[in-house]
């Protein structure tokens, strides 16, 4: 591991790494090597190539506008497989590729990972009333502010509960969301919108570098990266 | 004097009898005192005598009211002569016209057979009480089965396969069948406010209603106690106006249905308050109108104003009901979370919300009375692609509601799901595109989605490259001009959409989505091209795009709902002779033929019918159905058809009749008997198409016996007396063929009594096609010499010599034929002269119609045979043109020239003889 966040590679090791990192993800061996080269601008003064969590909040910030912290702190922890704190090359390329390019799958399990807050493989009603609770904007006005909430969760839960054991299992959940794609993100938004999705992977997709874009978008991606 | 002042009291007859008994008693008492008193006595015999009096008027009081609690209950219940009131009443009020009339067809089901206690259903079924069955063709839905039961209107399942009507009841029974139909259809719905006759309708209902609360008066006087029964029966009386509610909609529309929400507790007092006031109107007006008729205009009026009142109190009550389903408080707190949170609950609560069972009314009603649609309206606004879908996603589903299709066009939804067609997102394009499709099944929303650009919009969303191998990118535009095609057919139901469709360049788009093999896109694209077919315009498109040869292929899909499309295109389509004759290049006789074997499937019989009909117009289709014994098997069908079936039938068995061994073919498939017989209906289209069917059967001698034997000729003659035009004028032609090849047929004409007045009064008509007809038969009928004269003394030659100004040649070809046979009896000839029919018929010579010309020169060689009509000939320079035509090919012609210049020529050659001599 440490190994991997040496910045200096022999040619044919780093090849290796690309390699890897590209059947690991839906990126191309060029564009992982754009991702690897946005990470690198990210944390132009540290040691080792990694993203710490407030780097990452400005990131997900500025590039995909997720400003709700609890949300993105816990997308920060989806993305941190190993939980070190940090954000290294394999993980970055992993989890962006989740984020841009992911299949059903891959996104059901990421947005299950974020909401199920101790990682016991289950989304509880408490972690649920944690996730919503801001979700009401204006609670009527003598009602407890909370009961609008539990009513919610409990709504909620009645939708994805199908083996009725008050909680949602990651299987409750595919099978619910299969049904439902609009309930991906039914716990909050932790996966970017469309417009900045493509607005992102205009700077790093092949597509656009190759249709003569390329000297505009690198100088858009530098821009934005040092900004 | 006693009686004056406590007259109408009650008790006023128990204080006499008191009275008088006391002085009975009194009188015992004077009895044993001093006997012979007998004046008093006389007196006392007097009063009893005034009291019985009394008891019987009182007596008389009670009989006269059950007498006429007797004759209400029986009207309340239905009877046979307000069943056919009902009936006639909505048949004036029916026709194609969508804009105009209130249902398309309405008319009795069954042989048409009435027995003699006005009843026609069944003697077994009248058992159960029922009367008749009526078939109704709203615009919008299926066929509907009424039966006419003693007990109401209700729905029953309709005929079976083989005809048989399935008796069983569905749904709810109706007092009246206005009620049921506004239940039924949107459509009638709203056309029956509009129609002119609204008043006479609600007078009708509110009369009804009166009645019954009557007759609830009488009954309950006696024992006193009506007014906790008539609130019951108005509870009643409200559950079974359900349909009413549809009209209290309108006045809903003003107010979104948000306020009541807000108005909380106030708004739902209201309208008790309104029940309270009402009864107390009630209570007094019903009672003066069983005493005094003068009262009953009085409270018809006030009653009127009254049920609107009530319908509005219905539709508000709804709200108050206490035992609203618990769908109900469900609905309204997810909707609460959709005004309420953010994102992320709006969808968490959409995703619920179509949990429930979204095709279920109360569940449709619901969202929209707890202000759920103005929400999912406003989302539609929003950024949130998800939130748009999900929105969508409900909307689509419960826009299948009449009411909520209003409401969301009210709301201003069509505008803002026009606008999210140009989304870029497929899944939301779709999603707009099928709402469109259901809430555009109404002509403002049709207009609302021209007037915001929506037809150009939907009209792009059809232009899908078409790929042939299946991938998710591909399958999804395939869906997003499938979606639109679904919208186009319904917007597509409007005129003037058509021509914005046809303007944006549907029909290249359209053509090139025919090419598809998917089921499902073809559906919509055929349904929106035979909507089309309509417009001349599409036609010739339709013809030149080469989408004929589509849809023939079509023809032999394996879905029932794309071959009846395809056929109903032909249908339209084949109006033009160039595309007659490319179905018939394309193969596409065949499978028509083959389609009448599907007779379960009423409409796509209809269809399939239809385009036999326009095809059978061209002579090398006629042969090629021919050979495919077409005839055989529409014949066949003539029996047990619903009318928009034997419409088609039977105009296709007259055009098939022109051919003259296919007259012959009808006659041996024993079709005669079921023509003459559907002369007696009354589908005007029908009787236009029974009578050329029949006429052209007629041509042939032998046919001619069969229907002379079956009275046909009598029951054509009848059909003259017809309200519509085209039924007099085909009746009329047909009646000419009758006249020339029946047997005795100058005694068959007299045979009818006040036929030939009647055909000579048809002479008034201002209608050129019957004009043209009538002078055909009356030229027939001229050849029976007594007939002659009885026309004569009917007045025929002014009326005949009054035509004669007229430049349509069709009728001076008939009409000249008409004069040339009148001229055959007593001094017409001089009477034509003197009305001044000669000098037009020598412009006739003019036409370019050959046929125009044989029958002119047939009436001037008649006429000249008067020396006065001579000059007049002569002086409008007839032998000029007769000189041509005396060299004509045609030998009639040539010989009437001939004979006329003859005449003339005699004339002054005597002329010059008696000068000289």
């Amino acid at each position: 591991m440490p190994s991997k966040a040496k910045p200096v590679y022999k040619g044919g090791e780093r090849m290796k790494f690309i390699e890897m990192l590209h059947h690991k993800s839906h990126f191309s061996k060029t564009e992982v090597e754009r991702l690897l080269q946005m990470l690198k601008q990210q944390c132009p003064n540290s040691p080792k190539i990694r993203m710490d969590r407030n780097k990452f909040n400005d990131f997900v910030h500025k590039n995909f506008e997720m400003t709700d912290e609890m949300i993105v702190d816990r997308v920060f922890r989806a993305f941190d497989e190993d939980n070190d704190g940090f954000i290294n090359e394999l993980e970055w390329v992993k989890g962006l590729s989740i984020f841009l390019r992911g299949t059903m799958e891959e996104k059901m399990k990421f947005c299950f990972d974020v909401y199920d807050m101790n990682a016991d493989g289950y989304i509880s009603r408490e972690e649920m009333f944690h996730l919503l609770k801001n979700s009401i904007l204006k609670p009527a006005t003598e009602e407890d502010p909370d009961e609008g909430i539990k009513d919610l969760v409990e709504i909620t839960l009645k939708k994805f509960d199908y083996d009725h054991d008050t909680r949602v299992s990651f299987d409750d959940w595919t099978k619910c969301v299969n049904e439902d794609n609009l309930l991906l993100e039914a716990l909050g938004p932790c996966l970017p919108n469309l417009k900045t999705k493509n607005a992102f992977l205009e700077l790093v997709s092949d597509a656009q570098h190759d249709t003569g874009m390329s000297i505009s978008a690198q100088q858009k991606l530098k821009g934005k990266v040092t900004y | 004097e006693r009686f004056a002042t406590v007259e109408g009291d009650d008790n006023s007859i128990f204080r006499f009898i008191e009275e008088i008994t006391k002085e009975i008693e009194q009188l015992a008492k004077q009895h044993a005192e001093n006997e012979g008193n007998t004046e008093k006595q006389e007196e006392i015999e007097e009063k009893k005598l005034v009291l019985k009096m009394r008891l019987i008027l009182l007596r008389l009081d009670q009989q006269l009211l059950n007498q006429s609690i007797a004759q209400i209950t029986k009207d309340v219940r239905l009877t046979p002569i307000m069943v056919d009131g009902e009936v006639t009443i909505l048949q004036e009020l029916s026709g194609d016209d969508e804009r105009k009339h209130v249902l398309e067809t309405i008319d009795f089901w069954g042989d048409g057979y009435i027995f003699k206690n006005g009843c026609r259903a069944p003697p077994q079924r009248q058992l159960h009480g029922d009367i008749a069955y009526i078939e109704v063709r709203p615009f919008d839905g299926n066929m509907l089965y009424i039966t006419a039961n003693t007990s109401g209107y209700y729905l029953n399942k309709g005929p079976d396969n083989r005809g048989d009507m399935n008796y069983e009841k569905e749904g709810d029974a109706y007092r009246e069948l206005v009620t049921l139909l506004k239940d039924k259809s949107a459509h009638f719905t709203e056309m029956i406010d509009k129609q002119e006759f609204h008043l006479k309708v609600q007078e009708k209902d509110d009369y009804m209603d009166a009645r019954r609360v009557e007759e609830d008066d009488d009954d309950r006087e006696s024992t006193a106690g009506y007014r906790p029964d008539r609130s019951k029966q108005k509870a009643e009386e409200d559950s079974k106006d359900k349909g009413q509610k549809q009209k209290a909609q309108k006045k809903k529309k003003l107010e979104p249905s948000l306020k009541w929400k807000a108005l909380g507790m106030e708004e739902y007092q209201e309208p008790d308050k309104r029940e309270t006031q009402k009864l107390k109107k009630k209570k007094t007006s019903p009672r003066m109108k069983t005493k005094t008729p003068v009262d009953a205009e009085d409270s018809f009026s006030e009653s009127s104003t009254e049920s609107e009142e009530e319908e509005e109190a219905v539709e508000r009550r709804s709200e108050t009901n206490a035992d609203l389903p618990s769908e109900y408080w469900q609905i309204q707190k997810l909707v609460k979370y959709l005004k309420g949170g953010n994102q992320t609950a709006t969808i968490i609560a959409l995703c619920s919300m179509r949990d429930f069972n979204l095709a279920q009314e109360t569940c449709q009603l619901a969202i929209r009375d707890v202000g759920g649609l103005e929400v999912l309206i406003n989302l539609l606004d929003t950024e949130e692609v998800k939130c748009k879908i999900g929105s969508l996603k409900i909307l689509k589903e419960i826009s299948r509601n009449t009411q909520i299709r209003r409401a969301i066009a009210d709301l201003g939804g069509l505008q803002t799901m026009v606008k999210i067609l140009r989304d870029p997102d497929k899944d939301l394009k779709c999603l707009a595109a099928e709402t469109i499709a259901n809430v555009a099944k109404f002509r403002r929303a049709r207009r609302t989605v021209r007037q915001h650009g929506g037809i150009k919009k939907l009209v792009g969303l059809l232009d899908c490259p078409i790929v042939s191998a299946t991938s998710p990118e591909a399958d999804k535009d395939a869906e997003v001009a499938r979606s639109g095609a679904l919208a186009l057919w319904s917007c597509s139901k409007s005129k003037k959409n058509k021509e914005a469709m046809r303007k944006a360049g549907a029909i290249p788009l359209l053509a090139k989505l025919l090419k598809s093999p998917n089921e499902n896109m073809l559906i919509p694209v055929v349904g929106t091209l035979q909507e089309c077919a309509s417009e001349p315009s599409y036609r010739l498109a339709i013809r030149t795009e080469g989408m004929i040869e589509d849809l023939v292929k079509n023809l032999k899909s394996q879905s029932d709902e794309l071959q009846m499309h395809c056929a109903s295109a032909i249908f339209k389509c084949a109006e033009e002779k160039e595309t007659r004759d490319l179905v018939r290049q394309y193969g596409g006789l065949d499978p028509l033929v083959s389609l009448l074997q599907k007779t379960e499937n009423k409409e796509l019989l209809a269809a399939a019918t239809g385009a036999i009909w326009k095809c059978a117009i061209s002579p090398e289709n006629v042969t090629r159905f021919q050979e495919l014994r077409a005839i055989e098997q529409l014949v066949g069908l003539l029996n047990d058809q619903p009318e928009e079936v034997l419409v088609n039938v039977v105009g296709g068995l007259g055009e098939l009749a022109k051919d003259p061994p296919n007259r012959m073919l009808v006659r041996k498939a024993g079709g005669i008997p079921p023509l003459v017989n559907l002369l007696t209906g009354t589908n005007q289209a029908l009787l236009v198409n029974v009578t050329r069917a029949v006429g052209q059967c007629a041509e042939e001698q032998d046919n001619m016996v069969i229907i002379d034997k079956l009275d046909g000729v009598r029951l054509l003659w009848s059909l003259l007396k017809n309200q519509n035009p085209d039924v007099q004028a085909s009746a009329a032609w047909a009646i000419c063929p009758c006249i020339e090849n029946a047997k005795d047929a100058g005694e068959m004409v007299r045979s009818f009594v006040g036929g030939l007045e009647l055909i000579v009064s048809l002479l008034k008509s201002d209608h050129r096609e019957v004009l043209a007809s009538v002078c055909a038969a009356i030229a027939n009928i001229a050849k029976d010499e007594e007939n002659l004269a009885v026309i004569t003394d009917h007045g025929v030659v002014p009326m005949l010599a009054r035509l004669t100004n007229t430049v349509d040649d069709k009728l001076r070809r008939h009409l000249a034929e008409a004069i040339a046979r009148c001229c055959n009896w007593g001094n017409n000839r001089t009477a034509f002269g003197r009305e001044g029919a000669v000098a037009p018929l020598v412009k006739y010579l003019k036409s370019q119609d050959e046929n125009v010309h044989r029958s002119t020169a047939r009436a001037l060689y008649q006429l000249s045979k008067n020396p006065e009509n001579c000059i007049t000939m002569h002086e409008a320079g007839v032998v000029q043109p007769l000189m041509k035509m005396v060299g004509s090919q045609d030998e009639d012609l040539q010989e009437a020239s001939a004979g006329c210049i003859g005449n003339i020529r005699r004339l002054a050659l005597a002329n010059e003889k008696a000068r000289y001599s």
